[in-house]
């Protein structure tokens, strides 16, 4: 028999305390609350006898004499390979999509244990979107790591949506955190043709905030064990400012001093430990992690983009609409461009250096300078350049959208005012130019 | 067995409370003994940071999950230490020092907690040739005896941590040996004590190793082959180098060629708290790749020290401490061993959250007050030093440490980058301005600095040519006021330039596309030699310097475009191509007179 407590000494926003012995660091406990519902709650902090727990469905008429029960183990998701797909959870892994729970399930754990960098293998293989400013400029690689930093009015969902369609992978796990009811809807609808690969865990904005911290380990402690089997999993997050926040909001409970902005002194590791999580298993699966983070006030010195991009591969902005060729970059893409074209690369840094000319050129002319004749070239190359590659509508092959690119620049310069090597421009400059 | 005992009073994160009986020293490591699911105890490693009465705070090297309120410790009166000896070369350590190959074999894919495994190979066998003699008195740090180890001479010595001489006793003649296996017999002669020594040194890695006759001002260059460095910032070796940058400047581009091409002899690549793909990189790559100084492998010269973001964050602190260790280790054989630590704001952070947790009062950022200090005692542990050893004689041996920084939204002011920058020689800032036009490498030409080119000029001139530094500064003057004319050019436009300042600007568009900028990615342009570099940049400076007597600034950015393409060409052709000499005499045709190379 386990022992019951029915005594809680403190109640501060999700976060309750209560004299217990015997109890182990991150034990989950149950909570019988008064009104006959149920929660869990985990242990975040043990100083003598006194145990603090953070309660799953936060504390909202927990009564300080309600039964807490402690249940000798961790966290667990319930797991079965073929049972979870197609079907929606929330961050503790309960099913909300009304059908029946699952049968014949393993529990694992969650927030197991970091993969062995010296097992890990160079990635080597791209993921093609059709997307240009993906493909092209800034590729997406099997088992990166990737954040879409964006302002909140942006397409971000739309644009994972998007990607979780046409990118090639065997399962596909949606974490959202503190998603609007009506994203949640948008997701639910916009992924049924790949319902079959599909597996959703969602913290609605609604729900309790401990729930939201749970989602990102529940994603991908289930895409592990779909990694370890062999299969090529996409994990999406999104917004991980919001899971960013339901830290914040527990250490403040806690009484943590807070480092920067009010969020914890370890908001680095905790999210490095999740997207680190992102690995191509050598013989196996593999998994590729892409998460909104949302920037208040377009700020990327925001502590949660800011600590995000140093432990991400890169970065997709999301500005006005587009991806922002500046800002955005994939650090692996190095390990695949030699492999698609020689000319990858080299075209891509012109494109992306003369178009960085013409905002530049933009400027002075908006300031009322007259321009040269070179200026005035640039200018329409980053004019055609936004409309022919930096539409996220553009859906091409890798091959076609690099033959795009020399078109373009064949149409606005000579083959030396590119500064490519001429060894490419003799090869690949349009013969109709 | 140590006497004394302890309890686990409270749980926080990686911070436990400890309740104990007997002495127990600060930096102590005590192993927490979790029973199990099999019934099997696991330790988890961990290390005294405060000690108040008969409560001491330890931070944990694992994950805590599991711990309780009872859970006995057991202390080890031991600092925390790595073992210091033949075998360390071409492997990759965990902040702690277990061999992450070896866990690997032992636990698969992922990392168990509470497995730790000895340092160095014990089944390895070496080649033993004894040094010393019998009957000689030694000091710490002179050699007892040398086997080969990658392609040095790995001495073997008195330990580090001995007070005073010791007479040798005993020496074990020429043999494979086991690093286990007793290689010498000394007499302390202080205490009259004997003790038999092998292979294997421990030393408490929070310790600087000075067993040396003294420091030197170093006045020699550590080529990275980078030309901006080079050039314009070199580095010294012995010297220290911080290179902050925000994320996506290049910070780890930047790093990687360091570690593949710089003139060291030991590199000690301390992946601190950072990506583990990055490490991958060096770990897959670095075995293929042939150093063309030596022959061998880069590998060969190459230790890693792998604790990553999402490793535990107590050993991220220890980790930069082992690395310089290794380095000063290596130091101690005569040998120029660089350090690079990737990224110290990672171990900064380690600090703060440790801080945090045992609510000290917080500093700037919430930075502890201490942050300064430690940073300052780690860069410190950088020098040249003068090794004195009776039987080997005297030798320079050399660490360098090159730092990256990550600071908070890309923010030089922060406390971090602020107290690296009070004590390093050079300062390599990297901006989001360079990287945005894809000028890599990123490093500011403007604001960056290095207090070593003087006191460097006599060996820089050597290696380059009579004149370089002369060269050098007058084209970042020149490269200066060009941008200051393009700042200029900006606010009144193109037009309202004059031609000569037009063609100032363009000047120094061209040093900046030519020289300062390096495709890393390239096999050539990655590392060229210095008699290559040095060609470059006389060359770039005829070019700034020639009067082409323009009459059109159409004309003069033709040229200039033209020249440039030239230029990059010839950045990436191997000397032995055919275009090599034909792009230079396109130049040189250019600047009117006949190709002399």
């Amino acid at each position: 028999m386990r022992k019951v407590y029915t005594h809680i000494e403190q109640i501060v926003g999700p976060v309750v305390s209560l004299h217990a012995e015997g109890i182990a660091y991150g034990e989950l406990a149950r909570i019988r609350l008064k009104d006959g519902n149920t929660t869990y709650a985990t242990v975040i902090k043990l100083q003598g006898d006194l145990v603090t727990l953070q309660v799953f469905a936060g504390s909202k008429g927990i009564s300080t004499g309600d039964e807490v029960e402690f249940l000798g183990r961790q966290v667990q998701l319930g797991f079965s390979a073929e049972n979870l797909l197609g079907r929606t959870f929330n961050g503790v892994g309960e099913p909300i999509d009304g059908r029946p729970a699952l049968q014949q399930t393993t529990d694992i754990d969650i927030g197991g244990p970091s993969f062995n960098p010296a097992r890990r293998i160079i990635p080597s293989e791209l993921i093609t979107t059709g997307i240009p400013m993906i493909d092209m400029f800034n590729t997406l690689v099997k088992s990166q790591k990737l954040p879409i930093f964006s302002v909140a009015g942006e397409p971000y969902n739309e644009l994972l949506a998007r990607i979780a369609l046409q990118a090639r992978a065997d399962v596909i796990v949606l974490g959202g955190m503190g998603l609007k009811y009506d994203d949640y809807l948008f997701f639910k609808n916009e992924l049924v043709p790949s319902k079959e690969r599909t597996i959703l865990f969602v913290h609605t904005a609604a729900d309790p905030v401990v729930e939201c911290m749970m989602v990102p380990d529940m994603a991908l402690a289930a895409a592990e064990q779909y990694a370890t089997d062999g299969k090529d999993v996409l994990v999406l997050l999104t917004d991980m400012t919001a899971y960013a926040d339901a830290m914040k909001e527990v250490a403040v409970a806690m009484e943590q001093i807070p480092a920067n902005r009010g969020y914890p002194g370890d908001l680095y590791s905790q999210l490095a430990a999740r997207y680190e999580k992102a690995v191509d298993i050598e013989g196996s699966g593999s998994i590729t992690l892409l998460a909104v983070t949302t920037m208040p006030g377009d700020d990327v010195t925001h502590p949660v983009p800011d600590n995000t991009g140093y432990i991400t591969e890169g970065q997709f902005y999301l500005k006005g609409g587009v991806i922002d060729p500046f800002g955005s970059l994939s650090r692996l893409k190095q390990l695949v461009n030699k492999k698609t074209r020689e000319d990858h690369a080299p075209v891509m840094n012109a494109m992306i250096r003369l178009y960085d000319a013409s905002r530049k050129v933009r400027q002075q002319q908006s300031m009322g300078f007259s321009i040269s004749a070179f200026d005035k070239a640039v200018l329409s190359y980053g004019d055609e350049f936004e409309t022919r590659m930096m539409d996220l509508k553009v859906n091409l092959p890798l091959e076609a959208q690099l033959d795009l690119g020399w078109e373009i620049l064949a149409n606005h310069f000579t083959p030396a005012q590119t500064t490519l090597p001429t060894k490419l421009t003799d090869e690949y400059w349009p013969a109709s130019a | 067995m140590s006497d004394k005992q302890g309890k686990v009073l409270g749980v926080s994160g990686n911070m436990v409370s400890v309740n104990f009986t007997g002495d127990v020293r600060m930096n102590e490591v005590a192993y927490i003994v979790l029973s199990g699911d099999d019934g099997e105890a696991i330790r988890l490693k961990a290390e005294v940071i405060r000690i108040r009465g008969r409560e001491c705070d330890m931070q944990v090297f694992e994950d805590t999950r599991g711990i309780r309120v009872g859970t006995p410790v057991e202390f080890t009166d031991e600092l925390l230490a790595i073992e210091l000896g033949p075998g360390l070369l071409t492997m990759t350590y965990d902040g702690l020092g277990n061999p992450l190959d070896a866990l690997a074999n032992k636990c698969g894919f992922f990392l168990q907690r509470g497995v730790y495994l000895p340092t160095l190979d014990r089944e390895r066998v070496w080649a033993w040739t004894p040094v010393a003699r019998i009957g000689q008195r030694l000091k710490a740090g002179d050699a007892l005896g040398t086997v080969p180890e990658s392609m040095y001479t790995h001495r073997v010595m008195v330990p580090f941590g001995i007070v005073g001489a010791v007479e040798v006793l005993d020496v074990a003649p020429p043999g494979e040996m086991t690093v286990a296996q007793t290689v010498a017999k000394v007499k302390l002669v202080e205490t009259g004590e004997i003790r038999e020594l092998n292979m294997v040194m421990p030393w408490a890695v929070k310790r600087p190793i000075n067993a040396y006759a003294e420091r030197l001002l170093p006045e020699t260059p550590l080529t990275t082959r980078i030309r901006i460095v080079d050039a314009f910032f070199p580095v010294a070796e012995g010297g220290t180098a911080c290179v902050p940058g925000p994320f996506g400047s290049g910070k780890t581009v930047f790093q990687q060629g360091v570690s593949k091409f710089a003139e060291a002899d030991v590199v000690i690549v301390a992946a601190c708290g950072e990506r583990a793909g990055e490490v991958v990189e060096t770990l897959r790559e670095f075995p293929e790749l042939i150093d063309p100084r030596t022959g061998k492998s880069l590998m060969e010269r190459t230790i890693i020290i792998c604790n990553t973001s999402s490793m535990p964050v107590a050993a991220r602190e220890a980790s930069v401490y082992t690395a310089v260790t290794l380095a000063e280790y290596y130091r101690q054989m005569g040998l120029r061993a660089l350090l690079l630590a990737d990224s110290t704001s990672r171990w900064a952070q380690a600090l703060r959250e440790m801080s945090g947790r045992l609510e000290e009062i917080p500093g700037e950022e919430a930075f502890p007050a201490y942050l300064s200090s430690l940073i300052a005692a780690f860069y410190e542990r950088a020098g040249l030093v003068r090794l004195e050893d009776p039987n080997l004689g005297t030798t320079k041996g050399s660490v360098t440490t090159i730092g990256t920084v990550s600071p908070a939204g890309g923010n030089f002011e922060e406390p971090v980058t602020q107290s690296t920058l009070a004590v390093v020689g050079c300062f390599l800032g990297l901006t989001y301005a360079r990287s945005y036009a894809k000028r890599f490498p990123a490093i500011s030409p403007i604001d960056s600095w290095s207090k070593y080119i003087e006191r460097m000029r006599p060996s820089l001139e050597k290696i380059y040519y009579p004149g370089w530094v002369d060269t050098v500064k007058r084209l970042g003057g020149y490269y200066a006021a060009g941008q200051r004319v393009g700042d200029q050019m900006k606010v009144v436009g193109e037009e309202d330039l004059s031609l000569s300042d037009f063609v100032h600007y363009l000047g120094a568009e061209f040093i900046d596309a030519v020289f300062l900028q390096q495709n890393a990615f390239n096999p050539i342009d990655a590392s060229p030699e210095a008699a290559r570099t040095s060609l470059s940049l006389q060359l770039t400076a005829r070019i700034v310097d020639h009067d082409f007597g323009f009459t059109s600034k159409v004309e003069a950015r033709d040229t200039f475009t033209e020249l440039t393409a030239n230029f990059r060409d010839w950045n990436i052709t191997a000397t032995d191509a055919p275009e090599y000499q034909q792009l230079l005499d396109r130049m040189e045709a250019r600047l009117g007179g006949a190709a002399q190379a």
